[in-house]
Order: C-alpha cells, then sequence, then structure tokens
C-alpha cells in the first residue's frame, strides 16, 4: 500500500515469479540498458521463450533460463530433470528441434554428492528422449550458506531453416487452441513436499521434454503459435497469445483437464490451478481445418495423450481471453499477477 | 477448480451442485420469478465473491437481481493497529505466525511480510497445529495471529483448551457476523434486500443468531453453501421470500444444524467473551468482537509484552475499501481498481487479501453484470 | 492461502484425535478436536486443518430436491 513503499530501490520476491511485476523489472531495467539486443530474428525485445540470429539460410536458435526450484527433488524429477526440459521446451515451442545444451551449476559447499549424480543423470535422460546433446558446462562451488543448495543454468540452441520460427504472435480468428494435456501437475507435486504444507498428491510433476508433441503437430498441421505454459501457468500463456497476436482468445473450461487430486489441493491451498507452471505442457494456436489431424497426432505421443482443444481465436475482444465456466457462465481469465507460491521452478 | 466426478471413491455425491443443467434450471427459475424491481443481495463471505466470480454466476442472472459482496473478508477489516502489534511482536519479541493471508496487508504502512524482509521472525502457516509444531520454546518465544470470524475462533479456543506449549501466546483478533449484520442493518450503513449468509459461519454457530434479522429487521435471510447451485437456490429462496415474508432459510443444510457445532460453541465460550470491536473501513460495531477470558489473559500477547493498542479504524489515503466493504461500490467502479491499485501494486486491503473483493475481480475476471 | 474456505473430505483414518482425510486424492492430517463424534467413512468439512462438521448425505440429497420443489412450487 502505498503509505510506505518498502524499498523500490531493492528487486522483491514477487518480480521473479513470470507475471507483470517481472516483466516490469525487465523492461525497466534489463532492456533500458541493453542496446544490442539483437536484429533480424527473434530479439530481446520479442521477449519470446527464445531468441534467435540469422546466418545466412538459416535461423539459430538460443535459449536459457535458471533453475531455483526448492526442494531440488520433488515426485516426478529433479532439478536436472527440470534444467534439461525446461530448455529444450524452449526451443521446441519455438517449432525448432533442440540440438544441444549446455549446463552451468553453481552448488552449495556440503552438497550430497550422490544427489548431484541423480541430477545429472535426470538431465541425460532428458536429453536421451530427445536426442540431443550436453556438450558443455562450468562448475562452481560457494561457501555453505551463500546459496540454498543448487542453482543450475542451462542454455539451448537449434537450427532452422530463416522465417520457419513459430512465433507467439501468428493467431488469427478460426484457430484452435489445443493444449496437449493436464495443467497444474507441476506447480503442485512441488507444493505437496515443499516445507510447512504437507500433503500427499498422487499426481506427480509433468517435467520433461515436449519435442515429440510438437514434431508430431506440425507435422500434420499449420501450427500458428506455440508457448509452453511455465511461469504462470495456462493462463499467462493464453493472455499472451492473445496479447501478442492481436486477438481475442474464447476458452471452454470444462476442455480444461485438470487432475481431481491436483484441483482438490489447489482449492485448499487456495491456488489457482490454471495460473501455477506446467513443465511438459504446450499450448498451441492450429489453423482450424487442421485441428482434428493435429490433435490425433499428438494424442499418439508419449506426452500429449490427452490433448484436447479447449477453445478458438476469435476477433472480438482482442487481447483479452474469456472463459465459458463449467455452469454456463462468463468471465474473463485474467493474467496472474506474481506467483501463487515461489521457486517452483 | 476442485472437480467433484461420480467415478472418484465417495459414496457422497456432490458434483450435482457443480452441474451445468441444474445451475441453468434454477438460473431460469430466478429468471421467471424475480419482479420488476432491482434487488439486491448482500453476503458476506470472501469465499462467497470467489465462487461467485470464478463461476461467472453474475453474467448467469437477470441484470435486476444484484449480488453484493460485504465486509466478509476477516483480513479486510482487521484494524492497522493490531497488523503494527504483530510487526513490532515479530521485531522485538517473539516468533509471529500467521494464517498466509494476513501476511501481506499493510498496517498503519507496513505489512509482516515488509517486516520479514527486513529481519522481524514472521513464519507463515496454514493452520495453528502447523504453529504448535513448528514453535520451539528452545529458540524463543512464540505468537499466533488468531484472526478471522466464528469459523476460526474455535480452533484458537480448541488449542488452549487443550493446551498451549510454553511460551506460546495469542493476539487475538476475531469478529462475529450476526452482531456486525445487526449493527450494519441497524445504523442503516448498507442497504439490503437479503442476507446471503456464510456457510462455515454458520456451521459453527447453527441458524438462530440470523432470527433476529429476519424478525427485527424483515431482512430476508437465507444460509449458503459455497458450490454454484447452493448460490443460484438461495437466491430464489431469497427473491420468494422477498415475495412472502422474511425468515431464515438454511439451504447449506448438508453442513449447518439449527444448533451448529455445539461442541465449538462451547469452546468459544469457555475461551472467549464477546467485546465491542473495529472493523476497518467500518467503525465500531458493538459486540462483534472476541476476547480472550480473564483466566486466560496471560496468553494475551499484547498483555504480555505491553504493547499498547490505540483505537483506528482507518484505511489508507485515498483507498475505497470501505465503501467496497459495506457494498456501496464495486471493485470496478473504484477509479483506482486495474490503474492505480492492482495486486502488484494495492493501495487497500481488499487488493491484498485472498478474500478481498477487488483481488477476486482483478484474478477472476469479476464485473458488475 | 484462504482463510474462509472449507472443503469436504473423506475421513480416511483416525489416529487419536487426529485423522487423515482424503479430499479427492489428495491426503491431509486433519485436526478431529471440534467433532464430539466420527466414524471412519464420515465425510466431514475441513477449515484451516480442522474438521468442523460431519456432511449429511441425506441433507445433500434434499438440498438438491430443493430445486425441484422450488420449480413445481412456481409452475
Amino acid at each position: 500500500m502505498k503509505t510506505r513503499q518498502p524499498k523500490r530501490d531493492t528487486v522483491t520476491i514477487e518480480q521473479g515469479s513470470g507475471g507483470s511485476a517481472m516483466m516490469k523489472l525487465i523492461s525497466d531495467v534489463v532492456l533500458k540498458n541493453v542496446t544490442r539486443w539483437g536484429r533480424g530474428g527473434v530479439t530481446l525485445r520479442d521477449l519470446d521463450d527464445s531468441g534467435s540470429i540469422v546466418s545466412g539460410d538459416l535461423e539459430i536458435v538460443l535459449t536459457t533460463d535458471a533453475h531455483t526450484v526448492k526442494p531440488p527433488f520433488f515426485p516426478g524429477g529433479n532439478i536436472g530433470t527440470l534444467a534439461a526440459a525446461g530448455t529444450i521446451n524452449d526451443i521446441a515451442v519455438m517449432g525448432v528441434r533442440p540440438l544441444a545444451i549446455s549446463s552451468s551449476l553453481v552448488i552449495e559447499e556440503g552438497f550430497k554428492r550422490a544427489d548431484l549424480s541423480a541430477i545429472i543423470s535426470s538431465m541425460n535422460e532428458v536429453l536421451e528422449e530427445v536426442g540431443a546433446d550436453l556438450i558443455t558446462g562450468d562448475t562452481k562451488v560457494v561457501e555453505k550458506g551463500d546459496l540454498d543448495g543448487i542453482i543450475i543454468t542451462t542454455s539451448g540452441i537449434g537450427v532452422t531453416p530463416r522465417g520457419k520460427i513459430v512465433r507467439d504472435s501468428g493467431l488469427r480468428p478460426g484457430d484452435k487452441i489445443i493444449l496437449s494435456g493436464s495443467v497444474g501437475d507441476h506447480g503442485m507435486a512441488v507444493l505437496s513436499v515443499r516445507e510447512g504444507l504437507d500433503f500427499e498428491l498422487k499426481t506427480k510433476s509433468d517435467v520433461g521434454p515436449v519435442w515429440e508433441v510438437v514434431s508430431a503437430a506440425m507435422s500434420v498441421g499449420r501450427v500458428t503459435a506455440m508457448k509452453d505454459p511455465t511461469r504462470g501457468g495456462l493462463a499467462n500463456t493464453l493472455n499472451e497469445l492473445a496479447t501478442k497476436s492481436g486477438v481475442g482468445i474464447e476458452i471452454v473450461e470444462e476442455q480444461i483437464p485438470v487432475k481431481p487430486d491436483v484441483a482438490s489441493a489447489a482449492e485448499m491451498l487456495g491456488v489457482d490451478p490454471y495460473a501455477v507452471t506446467n513443465e511438459g505442457k504446450v499450448v498451441m494456436g492450429v489453423r482450424s481445418r487442421d485441428a482434428e489431424d493435429v490433435l490425433s497426432s499428438v494424442r499418439a505421443t508419449r506426452r500429449g495423450r490427452e490433448a484436447v482443444v479447449i477453445g478458438t481465436v476469435v476477433k472480438e475482444h482482442p487481447g483479452e481471453v474469456v472463459l465459458h465456466t463449467r455452469v454456463g457462465g462468463r468471465r474473463l481469465m485474467e493474467p496472474p499477477i506474481g506467483d501463487p507460491a515461489p521457486r517452483i521452478c | 477448480m476442485r472437480r467433484l466426478r461420480t467415478e472418484e471413491r465417495i459414496s457422497l455425491d456432490l458434483s450435482p451442485f457443480q452441474s451445468r443443467e441444474l445451475v441453468e434450471r434454477a438460473a431460469a427459475l430466478l429468471r421467471r420469478i424475480a419482479p420488476k424491481e432491482e434487488l439486491r443481495f448482500m453476503h458476506v463471505c470472501g469465499t462467497h465473491e470467489n465462487v461467485v466470480t470464478r463461476y461467472g454466476i453474475r453474467s448467469l442472472l437477470p441484470p435486476q437481481i444484484r449480488v453484493v459482496a460485504g465486509p466478509g473478508c476477516p483480513v479486510c477489516v482487521t484494524c492497522p493497529a493490531e497488523i503494527d502489534s504483530a510487526i513490532q511482536i515479530a521485531r522485538k519479541h517473539a516468533t509471529l505466525f500467521t494464517y498466509g493471508d494476513m501476511f501481506g496487508v499493510p498496517g498503519s504502512s507496513i505489512s509482516l511480510r515488509d517486516a520479514r524482509g527486513e529481519g522481524a521472525r514472521v513464519k507463515v502457516v496454514y493452520s495453528m497445529a502447523d504453529a504448535i509444531g513448528m514453535a520451539n520454546p528452545v529458540a524463543g518465544p512464540s505468537v499466533f495471529f488468531s484472526i478471522g470470524f466464528e469459523t476460526t475462533a474455535p480452533i484458537t479456543a480448541s488449542v488452549i483448551r487443550s493446551g498451549v506449549p510454553k511460551d506460546f501466546a495469542f493476539i487475538v483478533s476475531h469478529r462475529l457476523i450476526p452482531p456486525a449484520l445487526v449493527a450494519l442493518l441497524d445504523s442503516g450503513k448498507v442497504e439490503m434486500d437479503g442476507v446471503i449468509c456464510p456457510g462455515h459461519v454458520s456451521t459453527i454457530i447453527g441458524t438462530h443468531p440470523y432470527d433476529v434479522l429476519a424478525k427485527e429487521f424483515g431482512v430476508p435471510v437465507v444460509i449458503s453453501g459455497f458450490e454454484p447451485l447452493d448460490i443460484v437456490l438461495s437466491l430464489v429462496e431469497l427473491v420468494k421470500q422477498h415475495k412472502r415474508g422474511a425468515r431464515v432459510f438454511n439451504e447449506y443444510s448438508r453442513s449447518v444444524k439449527p444448533e451448529g457445532n455445539p461442541r465449538a460453541r462451547r469452546l468459544i465460550d469457555e475461551v472467549f467473551e464477546t467485546c465491542d470491536m473495529d472493523w476497518r473501513g467500518i467503525g465500531t460495531l458493538p459486540s462483534s468482537g472476541l476476547r480472550l477470558r480473564e483466566e486466560f489473559s496471560d496468553l494475551d500477547a499484547l498483555k504480555k509484552y505491553r504493547i499498547r493498542v490505540r483505537r483506528d479504524d482507518r484505511m489508507p489515503t485515498g483507498c475505497k475499501c470501505s465503501d467496497v466493504l459495506l457494498g456501496s461500490l464495486s471493485p470496478t467502479q473504484c477509479p483506482l481498481f486495474g490503474s492505480r491499485c492492482t495486486p502488484d501494486s494495492p493501495v487497500g486491503p481488499c487488493m491484498v487479501s485472498s478474500e478481498g473483493t477487488c483481488r477476486t475481480w482483478f484474478l477472476h475476471g469479476g464485473q458488475d453484470s | 492461502m484462504q482463510l474462509c474456505l472449507a472443503i469436504p473430505g473423506r475421513l480416511e483414518e483416525i489416529r487419536g484425535k487426529s485423522g487423515i482425510v482424503d479430499f479427492g486424492g489428495v491426503r491431509r492430517t486433519v485436526d478431529l478436536s471440534l467433532l464430539e463424534k466420527c466414524k471412519v467413512g464420515d465425510y466431514v468439512i475441513v477449515h484451516a486443518g480442522f474438521a468442523i462438521q460431519i456432511l449429511s448425505e441425506e441433507e445433500a440429497k434434499s438440498t438438491l430436491d430443493l430445486l425441484r420443489q422450488l420449480e413445481a412450487a412456481t409452475d
């Protein structure tokens, strides 16, 4: 509240959560200080999942992410799975085959070697699934107390013929919105083992690479826009797609898959399952004529079995996402601010 | 949103309360019987507002039926001085345990969250059991910031009666719904054609505390559950009473018994006594609060740490939360809503608390109709 | 994290004053001190970690029947 602005000269925890607070930090502090933000390809200013540089007839796609998930081991995976899959997916949702990643580890003194080994093995499993490689890395150890456990930063690259990148701004009225599977799994799985909130959840994190889902979709139809619903969840992703494409989106709530135990857990904690991170899902806009084929193709993949059409792109209410609720009501699906819970990814 | 499916291994099937078909039938019935004039029905529960907004229930109602949010946000009506006391305790005296919802609400200047950022010892818990479990007398004293309406009071009472760990005290900040409703109607500060009473407060207190509203004020009363069908059915009942005469109807009979929860009521009675209480943005409402009885006064953290709480029920400068709490302004009618006041940089508690009407509307696309 | 919120779950186990409640697949420990009596299989309303009431299946049915009654009364 504005009676006293507590220390606006410092970075706040809300600014790390992927919502509008973070976007403001980025535009105020990052974009303002960068003049070399890229030309010709997907630039820093586009704030897309990855960036790209044009080189002759090719476009080289590059992405990077730091992973701070707490606790580092959670049902369904660990920080290694997350780091590898997260970066792989940022390339994949540009419609580009992920080729290689790098991995920088910053480890707190005292971290268990067996845990570190398990984390790296998990990264490798993700790479095996996709057929990509870890070709370089860096390792630092800091004194006990200077860091909470481990932070992993991964960067990834892919290459594609120039102009073939799928942006998040290509939706057109009439396109169908396809979601590759249930939402809320990762966020709730991590919260279930967070200290101070103990509850047992059957559903595990969905963390994993989505390249197979993406290539299955693109091989049979026109994918006009794509994002993975990580921070800010489905709601943030849909709003970004609507805003960047300058279109409206109408969503049928009944079609959004949410596992019953995830829904219950979210309800108990007062957390919105549509605002919570997913680490193994894709949201894509598909030309309406191709929607059936894309759906069948995606459903044949390991991670896309529960894919479903959740809505349609319209020209009305551009930039807004309207939700048709389960009981026949209507409301706006707003972009979340901040994070329902910090450090889920 | 919690999905209750018939395939789940539960024999108590509550999924019909979320049924599109049944809700549409109830809404159609409401449209048939609603009179021409505008009727304002007020609820006093943040969770009711949450359900109404998330399910888009207002878009199903005939335009002349208005569902208005009242002061049903316990955190929003907690006074700045109480929050300041909690901060003072966390800074100087003890580890302060709080429900998550209070964490970000500023007192007269900063919030418990801000205080923690500056080094004060504040811990967020989901339940008091967690606070008890985490309290460590060896590490130092603990204080629990006990807020809420009648649903949370028996929890504090139960813990106090069954024995509290060493060096564990309470800031008691509980408010009571029926006396508040009476005071508001008496003062003429709110206008309503009917009240939708909170289902879980009523689960504790039963139905009789609301009789006075119907008998003396002639205001229709329906105690409502929290599923979409509950709410629309309750509105149908309220319209019926508007035509035929006010009474107290218990729509949430699957949870609310006429006598409420006797054990919980006994516990409240044993540990607390009624007192006049200030409601932030509203003022003093007679007999609308609870304080610890004399024999438990050694558990009163404000006494223990000699903290003087001055009277202050003000909202921050420029904030219109008072009007929102009294139902005379909807969030979108507040000039600050969405521009100067957002969850990122809130002006008033209604935008901070998860029970706050403004926050609910902002996050879930609330509209007047 | 919501305060007013109380949701229903099935009491799966009783261990003295507390029990394990299953909320549509999520299991949590719940304090049963506010209930006079309860048994495994009961559906309870839980608020801030405490069970505050046992849900009545009969009353749930009768509330659903209310819609039909109200419709009949206005036809």
